[in-house]
C-alpha cells in the first residue's frame, strides 16, 4: 500500500469538510462537517504511524486523543446549539447577527 | 500501477475508500439533517475499515464506540430537539456555494499536491501482527501520561459545561413571579 493512497483520501474528507462548513445553514450540520474534518486528521495519523512505525505509537494515541477532544467538542457544541435555539427559536446560523454591527 | 491492483490489500483500500467519499459527500449535500447524520455514520464505519487495514484495531474499535456510539446519538438528540428541518424542500444550504467549493478544491489541491511530492512512492511495508492493545495502554501511562490526564480533564470540564448550559434557567421574570407568588402563599 502506498502512503499516499491514505493522505489523498484524507484531503479529500478534509475539503469535503471545509465546503460543508462553509455552506450549511444549520449548525447542527456545520457540527457534522467539522466531525468529517477531525476524522480526515485521524486518517493522516494512522497511516503516518503504521509507515514510520514508531515503538511509541504516538500517531496512533494521537487519534486517540483527537477522538476524546471531538466528543468533547460535540458536546459542548450540541449545548451551545440548545442555548441559541431556546433564546432565538433557530438554529440557522446565517440569523445570528446579534453581534453584527 | 499494475503492481498497485495486484495487491489485495488495494482492493480493499478502494472498496472502503469508495464508500468513505462517497458517504462523506452525501454529509455535506444531503438535504435532510438525518440523513447527513446517518451517512456521517457510514464514513465513520469505512474509516474504522482503513484503520484495521492499517493494522490500527484499538483506534478502530474505539472510533466505532466512541462516534459510531455515542457522538451520532448526540447528534440524533440535538437534530431532534432544536427541530432542526428535515422536510425535503428546506434551504439548508446558503447560497453562496460557489466561494465555498473554490475554498475546498484549493485546500485539496494544496494538501493533496504536498503530500504528492513530498512522499511519492513511499511504501507502508509489512504490518505483520498489528498494534497490540498493550502497547498503547503502556505507552498512555507512561510516555502521554500528561497528555492523557489534561485530555481527562477537559472531559470532565465538557460534562459540567455542558450540564450548565442545557440546564433549563427561569428567566428573570419567571423568577420574580415565583417570588411574589412565594410571599403571597
Amino acid at each position: 500500500m502506498l502512503l499516499n493512497q491514505f493522505l489523498i483520501l484524507g484531503a479529500l474528507l478534509f475539503s469535503l469538510g471545509i465546503y460543508g462548513l462553509l455552506v450549511r445553514r444549520n449548525a447542527v450540520m456545520v457540527l457534522l462537517s467539522i466531525e468529517l474534518m477531525l476524522n480526515a486528521v485521524n486518517i493522516n495519523l494512522v497511516s503516518f504511524e503504521s509507515f514510520l512505525r514508531n515503538t511509541d505509537v504516538g500517531g496512533q494515541i494521537f487519534a486517540i486523543f483527537v477522538i476524546t477532544v471531538a466528543a468533547a467538542e460535540v458536546g459542548i457544541g450540541l449545548a451551545i446549539i440548545l442555548m441559541i435555539f431556546r433564546n432565538r427559536t433557530s438554529a440557522n446560523i446565517d440569523e445570528l447577527d446579534l453581534m453584527k454591527w | 500501477m499494475t503492481d498497485w491492483i495486484a495487491e489485495p490489500s488495494n482492493w480493499v483500500f478502494l472498496v472502503l475508500a469508495l464508500v468513505v467519499a462517497g458517504a462523506a459527500i452525501r454529509v455535506v449535500t444531503s438535504t435532510n439533517v438525518v440523513h447527513a447524520a446517518l451517512f456521517l455514520v457510514l464514513a465513520l464505519g469505512g474509516t474504522a475499515g482503513l484503520f484495521l487495514l492499517l493494522s490500527a484495531e484499538f483506534v478502530a474499535w474505539v472510533l466505532v464506540l466512541v462516534y459510531i456510539g455515542a457522538v451520532i446519538v448526540l447528534f440524533l438528540f440535538g437534530i431532534m430537539i432544536t427541530r432542526a428541518p428535515t422536510g425535503p424542500n428546506v434551504e439548508v444550504d446558503h447560497q453562496r456555494r460557489a466561494p465555498a467549493a473554490m475554498a475546498a478544491v484549493l485546500v485539496f489541491i494544496v494538501t493533496a499536491g504536498s503530500a504528492l511530492t513530498a512522499f511519492g512512492d513511499e511504501q507502508i511495508g509489512n504490518l505483520g501482527g498489528g498494534t497490540s492493545t498493550e502497547v498503547i495502554g503502556e505507552q498512555l501511562l507512561q510516555r502521554f501520561v500528561i497528555p492523557f490526564e489534561v485530555v481527562s480533564f477537559v472531559l470532565l470540564a465538557a460534562l459540567i459545561g455542558g450540564i450548565t448550559l442545557a440546564r433549563k434557567d427561569a428567566s428573570p421574570a419567571e423568577e420574580e413571579a415565583a417570588e411574589a407568588e412565594e410571599v403571597t402563599v
